[in-house]
């Protein structure tokens, strides 16, 4: 099992709705958020180029957090998803500062919080919060692993990048452009 | 034999008629509400951990699911499955929905208004208290200048309720800014030419689309859920989009070809397309020849309207516009050159639009797959209810017989019937004010004010303190759409269907339903008979019966679906179809226009252009945002707090803009913003514009999130070019510079 | 002209505009361990080559601050984490990948032997200290006969802490700034230049001082070439630690790092003990604080500018 998730750059119009999902799907409080939504324009009026899209944590085959964590509250759990065991983080900070992506923030109660993947509605085989809830179906999810998913096709047939590649942690989030 | 819809509409004589008849009346019982009866409003079938609603936070109206927690507690809101709307996809408004319900801004307890008129001094009133005022205030306006003089401003699903304890006290005058301030051009525009306006959800067919052509309309940035869904679908299926935008939106990024055109001159452009589409004969000769009326006048029309005429007008090259309408008519009639939907731009919006409906004629899109299809949907059967007084007059008549071609009322023209110099002998008294936020939502903010003061009687419902609210003389907190029953949804689609709303939780505070204000102020002012049903859920029910469900039923399915009774969303081939106009065919040259003495076929007229120093206000939406209303949820601020005015680079060098620097704005005609507003020095605006987004500069302190934020791009608009065919309210020729110090000038 | 913008979401000022999760507390207790580190190691060094006598300050005197500097230290290592009740579980795990792991029981480890050190040099600052107790002057007598052994692993232990408070930060790829094999090496050079310095401000005795100021004077010299190798080293990279290193070469941090850190805390330093050593008149304590309050700042600004460090986004 490896889950992943894939980004379709060219329809995504960037409307926070997977922000909004997940805080609500999740209990993320008001001032904190698990994902959110970039956009970067390149040119000059009237050649331009706009890329919106919905950023999480990669969930890299190499993470730096898990590898920096000094109590192993940061870990890989089923599929690959990385996680953090509330009662083991003791708030160092250190897998905040490893990531490339700033995907994590401090939890006002203290611990180091981030995406899950929603892997509590992926037990029940239902997509993760933001990608049920994607008004212009950009984002997938699925297991890489199997040659037969939407995600395996969708990596064989569209053309991707992944993330500061060059920081070799190996994500497993996957921007389609 | 009845073989489709239309044969069916014709026989009924253009009624109202729908798939269910049979309305039967609905003897009232024997007491008016009583106070225990007030209260089954809000009994919950506490086992349900989902319960149905359609979403309030836009018109768009979304069928979904409330869910709870193991405490009751409202935790999130998700989409209904079977819901054409949304498919189970709410947007991110719908989505942070919860917001509303949690806002510890809301408005809590009637209030009555204890010094002079917007100096915002209340004290805390009881329910009897402030409906006996209102109804005492407008007993006294009746008496001195009729009923008539009365009028309701809605926007939302509350407005139903309030309509009808208007037209049972006596007053025709119900309006909402959504007409004349939004998509009215648009209907007047498509009915006629069609005979059949577009409503709501457009009837647009995005999802087959091969082709769509956007004319500064932003979907992605509109969060029109279904059609932002099914333009993804088409970009699946690698439809080609034109974005026809002096911004670089976001439906422009994701368009093969983007006209960065010159504002204001999209007439020009259209009127070339339909030059080159007919001299290069790339129109559906076929179905025209079938359908239309007026082909050679069009043709004659726009012959000297060629490319390069319309090159020094809109600044489009001519091979582009010729290239992008042979794409159009390569892929028609699966073409939709859309309509959009806020559309009152430049005062000669219903003539663009007339355009723009003509330039699907040529296409044939109209009724055919990838076009627009033919929506169908249920009508509820209302209880059957005493007549309406006939009013001895409306706020038409007010309007010196202009605007006869509005096929719904100005509420702008209500505000011109409110100031007694508007040449009416008897001008309107009272208000009620439901849902809508007027001072932001309509332009010339000095007008509304001066109309205001005018008033005998402000009354604001809504669920948030808002501009509109501080002038009131009496504000009725209403419950967020989680916390009440509302008229079933029967909005048109693909297939009819109508959804359930019922409250997920009690309401909170002393906040009441819409129905429940209306219902108990028609017992103070002695209109008990408009209202027979003790409460909403047995009117509900008594109406879900006679469609063959029931509320039980809606209440676990909250969505529920028919088959359409004809085999009719698109034109067979060949069929004769008769269309709802003077000729019964689309009317390129249209004879309503011409019989009233407007121009029967759109022409180009120049507009103003922007002063030296000054830029075009262009104002939209972002999609976590509805307007004003949204500006103080908490789930929605988190997602995006204030607005800022996007300049481009060339203009921020000029006037060393810096990324974040905060600027006041300020208009041709002096008005300086309430508030200042962060620079946003990008690329995607034209040098001659600024852009931004509507719904920020709140000025009321109770909105501790909103207020302050941003700055409000109505306060900018106090030129208001008006459109003469229905009154629209032009808002785009409006010109603003930057002032670095509210004081003094820049 | 290019954006790259958050649309939303994120909204946490801890990691936007740019990243500030560590503010003083890493920075001071980096410092501190550093110190303690420099302290230690020359105590172990001198005490090894059997010149306790001519070095009392260095072998007996310093290292009894430095139980103080390590509590200090780990105190603040206590303040900067969010989830504090559950420090605890640092000494359920080993985990060598992780040089917070590590430090923590580098420190486990030191501090217990640096708090013996200083309980068999206790007298050095109370000369009538009495254990009291039997058992425990039995103990301390013990400990003395193998003061030799503690002093090799006091050595070693505190080059592993000075080489730790580098890595701390070389370990984080994410930030360019950081991930630098230098910055463990540096900052255990300006570790033992923080402890040579502090000797000298507590040694009364001039041969001592002397010693240790030109200790420090090497030391600053290794220093300034590390400096110049990293910079050297980023410039010759790829762009991303290019934009690094820009954040001192006309970036934000460009005055305070040449300024403060190079200039008053390294080279102004080396040239007052060079003018002190031709025994010319200068306050003899100048050299040492300047070269403290630059090991301070140096660590403060690698912090933030590491912080402020990132990869191009694609």
């Amino acid at each position: 099992m490896r889950y992943a998730m894939a980004v379709d750059s060219k329809k995504c119009v960037g409307c926070s709705d997977c922000v909004v999902a997940c805080q609500t799907e999740n209990n993320v409080p008001i001032g904190y958020a698990r994902d959110w939504v970039r956009e970067i324009n390149h040119g000059i009026y009237p050649e331009l180029h706009t890329e919106l899209r919905s950023e999480r944590c990669n969930h890299c085959d190499n993470a730096p957090c898990v590898r920096s964590c000094p109590t192993g509250a940061s870990h890989y759990a089923e599929g690959g998803i990385v996680k953090v065991a509330e009662e083991k983080c003791i708030g160092c900070s250190a897998c905040i500062i490893s990531c490339p992506y700033d995907a994590r923030y401090i939890h006002p109660k203290g611990y180091v919080d981030k995406c899950t993947f929603c892997d509590h509605r992926v037990k029940d085989g239902e997509d993760p919060a933001c990608v049920a809830v994607c008004p212009t179906k950009c984002l997938y999810f699925g297991d890489l692993d199997d040659p037969n998913s939407e995600m395996s096709t969708l990596l064989r047939v569209r053309k991707y990048k992944t993330l500061i590649p060059e920081a070799g942690t190996d994500p497993q989030l996957y921007i389609l452009v | 034999m009845v073989k489709s819809r239309r044969d069916f509409i014709k026989i009924s004589a253009l009624s109202s008629a729908g798939l269910f008849v049979g309305n039967q009346v609905v003897k009232a019982t024997s007491s008016v509400a009583g106070s225990e009866k007030q209260d089954s409003d809000y009994k919950l079938p506490s086992e349900l951990k989902r319960t149905p609603t359609y979403c309030e936070v836009c018109f768009w109206k979304c069928a979904g699911w409330v869910h709870k927690d193991e405490d009751g507690q409202i935790k999130k809101i998700t989409g209904n499955n079977l819901d054409l709307n949304s498919n189970g996809r709410f947007c991110p408004r719908g989505t942070g929905g919860v917001g509303m319900y949690y806002d510890e801004d809301r408005l809590k307890y009637p209030l009555i208004r204890t010094e002079e008129r917007g100096k915002q001094t209340f004290r805390r009133a009881s329910w009897d208290e402030a409906f006996k005022y209102i109804a005492d205030k407008m007993a006294k306006i009746k008496e001195e200048h009729g009923a008539e003089a009365t009028a309701l401003f809605t926007h939302g699903s509350g407005g139903k309720h309030f309509t009808k304890l208007m037209k049972g006290f006596g007053s025709a005058n119900v309006a909402a800014p959504s007409y004349a301030q939004c998509r009215g051009p648009r209907e007047v525009a498509f009915i006629a030419t069609y005979g059949q306006g577009i409503n709501s959800p457009e009837n647009t067919d995005i999802r087959d689309t091969r082709c769509m052509v956007l004319i500064g309309s932003h979907i992605g940035e509109n969060m029109h859920n279904g059609h932002v869904q099914e333009m993804s679908d088409a970009i699946d299926k690698n439809a080609t989009i034109i974005t026809v935008d002096p911004r670089f939106s976001t439906a422009a990024s994701k368009s093969k070809y983007w006209l960065p055109i010159k504002p204001a001159t999209d007439i020009a452009l259209l009127l070339a397309w339909i030059h080159v589409i007919i001299n290069e004969e790339l129109y559906d000769k076929k179905y025209i020849e079938q359908h239309a009326y007026g082909f050679d006048q069009l043709k004659a029309h726009v012959q000297s309207m060629t490319p390069e005429w319309a090159y020094g007008i809109t600044t489009i090259k001519p091979d582009v516009i010729r290239e992008t309408v042979r794409e159009m008519a390569k892929a028609a009639p699966a073409t939709i050159v859309h309509p959009g939907r806020h559309v009152t731009w430049y005062g000669d919006d219903t003539q663009r639009l007339r355009a723009v409906a003509i330039l699907n004629a040529l296409l044939g899109s109209w009724g055919r797959r990838g076009g627009f299809y033919m929506p169908d949907k249920v009508s509820v059967p209302h209880a059957k209810l005493p007549p309406f007084p006939k009013p001895e007059f409306t706020w038409r008549d007010a309007m010196d017989g202009k605007y006869q071609l509005a096929d719904l009322a100005l509420a702008n023209g209500m505000c011109d019937a409110t100031i007694p110099t508007s040449g009416m002998n008897r001008s309107i008294k009272g208000w009620i004010v439901n849902g809508t936020n007027l001072i932001e939502t309509l332009p010339d903010r000095k007008k509304t004010l001066a109309a205001i003061q005018n008033l005998d009687l402000m009354v604001v419902v809504d669920t948030m303190p808002m501009e509109i609210t501080g002038w009131a003389d009496v504000v009725l907190p209403e419950c967020t759409y989680l916390e009440r029953y509302d008229s079933i949804r029967d909005s048109q689609h693909r297939e009819p269907t109508i959804a359930l709303r019922m409250p997920a939780a009690k309401p909170k505070y002393e906040s009441r339903s819409a129905w429940w204000m209306a219902k108990n102020l028609s017992r103070y002012m002695g209109l008990e008979q408009y209202f027979p049903f003790d409460t909403l859920e047995e009117e509900l029910d008594h109406e879900l019966k006679q469609m063959g469900t029931s509320l039980a039923e809606m209440q676990q399915v909250g969505v529920k679906k028919w088959k359409r009774a004809y085999d009719d969303i698109y034109f067979k081939d060949g069929e004769a179809v008769e269309f709802f106009t003077n000729t019964g065919k689309i009317e390129l040259y249209s004879t309503a226009f011409a019989e009233a003495g407007f121009d029967p076929m759109p022409t180009y007229t120049a507009h103003p252009e922007p002063p030296q120093g000054y830029y075009r206000l262009i104002y939209g939406r972002a999609p976590m945002h509805t307007f004003t209303r949204t500006a103080n949820n908490p789930n929605l601020t988190d997602l995006m707090s204030e607005n800022s005015v996007w300049v481009n680079p060339k203009v921020a060098r000029e006037w060393d803009l810096k990324n974040g620097q905060e600027v006041y704005l300020q208009n041709q005609d002096n008005v300086v913003s309430s508030f200042p507003i962060k620079v946003r020095v990008t690329e995607r605006i034209r040098w001659d514009s600024v852009y931004m987004v509507h719904g920020f500069g709140h000025a009321n302190k109770k909105l501790s999130r909103a207020y302050g934020r941003g700055a409000s791009d109505a306060e900018m608009i106090t030129n208001v070019m008006v459109d003469p065919i229905m009154g629209g309210t032009g808002m785009r020729g409006n010109f603003v510079t930057f002032r670095f110090t509210k004081g003094e000038e820049a | 002209m290019n954006e790259d913008l958050i649309v939303s979401g994120r909204m946490n000022p801890l990691i936007d505009p740019h990243l500030g999760v560590w503010e003083w507390q890493i920075p001071s207790y980096l410092f501190l361990g550093g110190l303690a580190a420099g302290i230690l190691f020359f105590a172990g060094l001198f005490a090894v080559w059997n010149k306790e006598e001519q070095y009392p300050t260095a072998v007996r005197k310093a290292p009894i601050l430095v139980p103080f500097i390590l509590v200090l230290g780990l105190l603040f290592l206590f303040l900067d984490l969010k989830h504090k009740l559950y420090f605890w579980r640092l000494y359920t795990t080993i985990k060598l990948e992780s040089p917070m792991s590590w430090g923590a029981w580098t420190l486990m480890a030191i501090t217990p032997l640096s708090i013996v050190w200083a309980g068999l040099h206790i007298r050095e600052f109370f000369p009538n200290w009495d254990w009291k107790f039997q058992w425990v002057k039995d103990g301390v007598n013990w400990l003395n006969k193998y003061k030799k052994e503690m002093a090799w692993a006091m050595m070693t232990l505190a080059l592993i802490l000075g080489v730790y408070t580098g890595i701390l930060f070389s370990a984080f790829n994410a930030r360019p700034l950081w991930n630098t094999s230098i910055l463990g090496p540096l900052f255990l050079i300006s570790g033992l230049s923080t402890g040579a310095a502090s000797i000298v401000l507590l040694s009364k005795v001039k041969a001592e001082r002397h010693m240790f100021a030109r200790i420090d004077l090497g030391l600053i010299a290794v220093e300034l070439f590390l400096i110049i190798h990293m910079f050297m080293g980023f410039n010759a990279g790829t762009q991303t630690k290019i934009n690094a290193a820009d954040l001192f070469m006309g970036g934000d941090f460009t005055a305070a790092f040449w300024v403060l850190v190079v200039g008053m805390g390294l080279v102004i330093p080396a040239i007052l003990e060079i003018l002190e050593m031709r025994d010319k008149k200068v306050p003899y304590a100048a050299a040492p604080v300047l070269v403290l309050i630059g090991g301070l700042i140096l660590r403060f600004i690698l912090a933030h500018a590491g912080q402020m460090s990132h990869w191009v986004m694609n």
